[in-house]
């Protein structure tokens, strides 16, 4: 059966409860910028030592989530899968809310945000966000043309191009995104290029359970038909790329305890870091990834479809604790920097640092949520992004018929 | 031109030759050994750094905090918040195994391969010709990455603003990163010091050119043994101690 795409129809009053909600959550991210910018970070929990917070969680998930989303559409045009090509369109929007939601929080954190521009102008080629000012615009471009190619049939000769340099682009971005952390030499939580691979594994996670919420929301609003067939890939993939995340995060710690010797670092995360070793080890562990794999691989539950939806949100709970002790736990462990000593000073030399996030920083890091998932739900009624149907017998290139 | 007048214009040559090679090292000496007037440009002849002698700074002594504080206009407190900029800290540090105490003032090492530098978006960190690391408020957005690259934790973010205790000798301003100046108002100026080593009670901290062999810093530097903080970083620290 030929698939066809059309917008939502988007004029029911859960649609727009639905849009003004998301409105009000951008609208909340804004307000707490205008204040952190007009009274100063004074009003965050950030501070000299823990100088990334709350927001850089958000906005660093949001932005790996994003290259990972267009997960799907890669595996169609550039892997040649049919079964995904009617997913693909919806990925590739994703893939582009998700980058404007994090780069709005990442550019409304600045101390001085209204000098975020400066950036385009005053390029430091060995700066790592410099790359990323350039990563980051190449990927809006080649999305938006990959999306492009997808909705509009005139354009497809470019279809493979864009969507290849989408492909490549994505893992250049991820590449920058680790390594914006991997090549701070002096933290002991950092200092490794593994944090490049280790993020582009965690992207295609974080950016494929994001998918699966929206697509089954936007199918189970919309009201249109979603086969057991694209879920049954769709789960098969995130079970895949829990257990490379399982790896890359054993092998991370495993270079720090064996190669690189940060011992006392590795005993803070993983044994006794208090709110960083349980968010470790219930969030990011056994929440993200082993209670996830389970539900999705058990026979009694694996083609259940609630049970796909929690694991997905339990693979995002999990994605937010991991940033937050990746981020926040990285920095929480004094700088040593006189190595065999012990060290105190009046600005907390030696000391574990403390952080709470106040509720501005909240309010931002949710606003930027608001903004990725507004844009998302604005597209789909304006743009083709959604095939009118993905049930089995539509979507199933296998399906006997 | 006959043969003797071409041997006579070779020989003058020569000599004129051999007489300047003689010279020229003096003259480069002289050139070197010149500490840097008021209105001369900056320049890479100089390299401004400080030695500090553990062994006479003294546990409980913050003589070169209040100094900076007054010099630059950082507030000084008993107790900090987080929050609060510091420019120059006073590290008191136990060998882990023999006990061994020292006590050090830490600021801004000024590298000579500045990690803030390179991690810098905009270039608002940069180094002057003279060694010297310093941020332009200008341009620096607070992104922070510097603070998260920087080895030494030399660096603060204004968190609030500044109403009451700004200089200006050293604007400074709320949303923007900034660290220890080696008192670069001091050497443009010609003082050849800097607010810490001036009011060092013991003379534990001093202020010289790294580059002049003449200079007591390089001859100090020459004559101890004397260590960079995270010496592994290879980023040749403009800051050395002694005594530890």
């Amino acid at each position: 059966m030929h698939i066809i795409n059309r917008e939502i129809e988007g004029k029911s009053a859960g649609y727009w409860a639905l849009l003004c909600g998301l409105g009000i959550l951008v609208l909340i991210g804004l307000y707490a910028a205008y204040n952190m910018e007009h009274h100063g970070h004074v009003i965050t929990g950030m501070n000299n030592q823990i100088v990334w917070g709350l927001p850089h969680v958000f906005a660093v998930f949001l932005v790996v989530a994003a290259s990972g989303a267009l997960n799907v559409a890669s595996v169609a045009g550039v892997f040649g899968k049919k079964a995904y090509k009617p997913l693909a369109p919806l990925s590739a929007l994703l893939a582009i809310a998700l980058l404007a939601g994090g780069l709005a929080v990442l550019m409304l954190d600045l101390g001085r945000a209204d000098r975020a521009i400066i950036t385009a102008w005053e390029v430091n080629p060995t700066s790592v966000f410099s790359w990323n000012v350039v990563l980051y615009s190449g990927f809006f471009g080649f999305t938006a043309a990959y999306l492009w190619t997808m909705l509009d049939k005139t354009a497809k000769p470019l279809y493979l191009f864009a969507g290849y340099g989408a492909f490549i682009w994505r893992l250049i971005l991820t590449t920058g995104t680790g390594l914006i952390f991997g090549f701070l030499v002096a933290r002991q939580a950092y200092g490794t290029a593994l944090l490049a691979p280790k993020f582009i594994v965690f992207s295609l996670l974080y950016g494929t359970a994001i998918y699966v919420l929206v697509l089954m929301a936007a199918y189970g609003w919309g009201q249109r038909a979603l086969g057991d067939e694209v879920l049954r890939r769709l789960k098969n993939m995130l079970q895949i790329f829990i257990a490379a995340s399982f790896y890359m995060t054993f092998v991370y710690h495993l270079t720090n305890l064996y190669f690189a010797k940060e011992w006392d670092f590795e005993r803070f995360i993983l044994a006794d870091g208090g709110l960083y070793t349980t968010l470790f080890w219930v969030g990011q562990v056994v929440l993200g990834y082993v209670v996830p794999f389970i539900l999705m691989a058990a026979p009694a539950t694996r083609s259940n479809r609630a049970v796909i939806a929690v694991s997905a949100i339990l693979i995002i709970l999990g994605a937010l604790a991991q940033m937050y002790v990746t981020i926040i736990g990285g920095q929480a462990f004094p700088l040593e920097l006189f190595p065999g000593f012990s060290e105190s000073s009046s600005f907390f030399d030696g000391e574990i640092h403390a952080y709470t996030p106040s509720h501005w920083e909240w309010m931002l890091g949710i606003g930027g949520v608001g903004i990725a998932l507004a844009l998302v739900v604005f597209a789909v009624k304006v743009l083709r992004i959604l095939p009118e149907s993905l049930a089995d017998e539509v979507a199933d290139p296998h399906v006997k018929k | 031109m006959n043969n003797f007048e071409q041997y006579r214009r070779r020989f003058l040559g020569g000599a004129l030759a051999t007489a300047g090679a003689a010279v020229m090292p003096g003259l480069v000496l002289v050139e070197v050994a010149h500490s840097r007037a008021p209105d001369e440009p900056v320049s890479s002849k100089n390299r401004w750094g400080l030695l500090i002698d553990t062994t006479k700074c003294a546990t409980g002594c913050n003589e070169c905090v209040t100094a900076c504080s007054k010099e630059n206009g950082w507030t000084q407190k008993e107790v900090y918040s987080p929050q609060d900029p510091q420019w120059i800290r006073k590290v008191e540090l136990t060998h882990n195994s023999t006990g061994a105490k020292h006590s050090l003032p830490v600021m801004c090492q000024h590298c000579e391969e500045p990690p803030c530098v390179d991690v810098c978006p905009t270039g608002a960190s940069f180094k002057r010709d003279d060694g010297i690391v310093l941020v332009d408020r200008h341009i620096c957005i607070g992104c922070r990455y510097c603070m998260m690259a920087c080895p030494y934790k030399a660096r603060s973010l204004v968190h609030e603003d500044l109403n009451d205790t700004q200089l200006a000798r050293m604007p400074r301003g709320k949303g923007c990163v900034e660290s220890c100046t080696l008192c670069m108002h001091k050497i443009d100026a010609g003082d050849n010091t800097t607010a810490c080593a001036e009011a060092c009670p013991e003379h534990a901290i001093l202020f010289g050119d790294l580059n002049d062999a003449g200079s007591e810093i390089a001859q100090r530097l020459a004559g101890h043994a004397s260590r960079e903080i995270r010496a592994d970083l290879g980023l040749n620290t403009g800051v050395r101690y002694t005594g530890i």
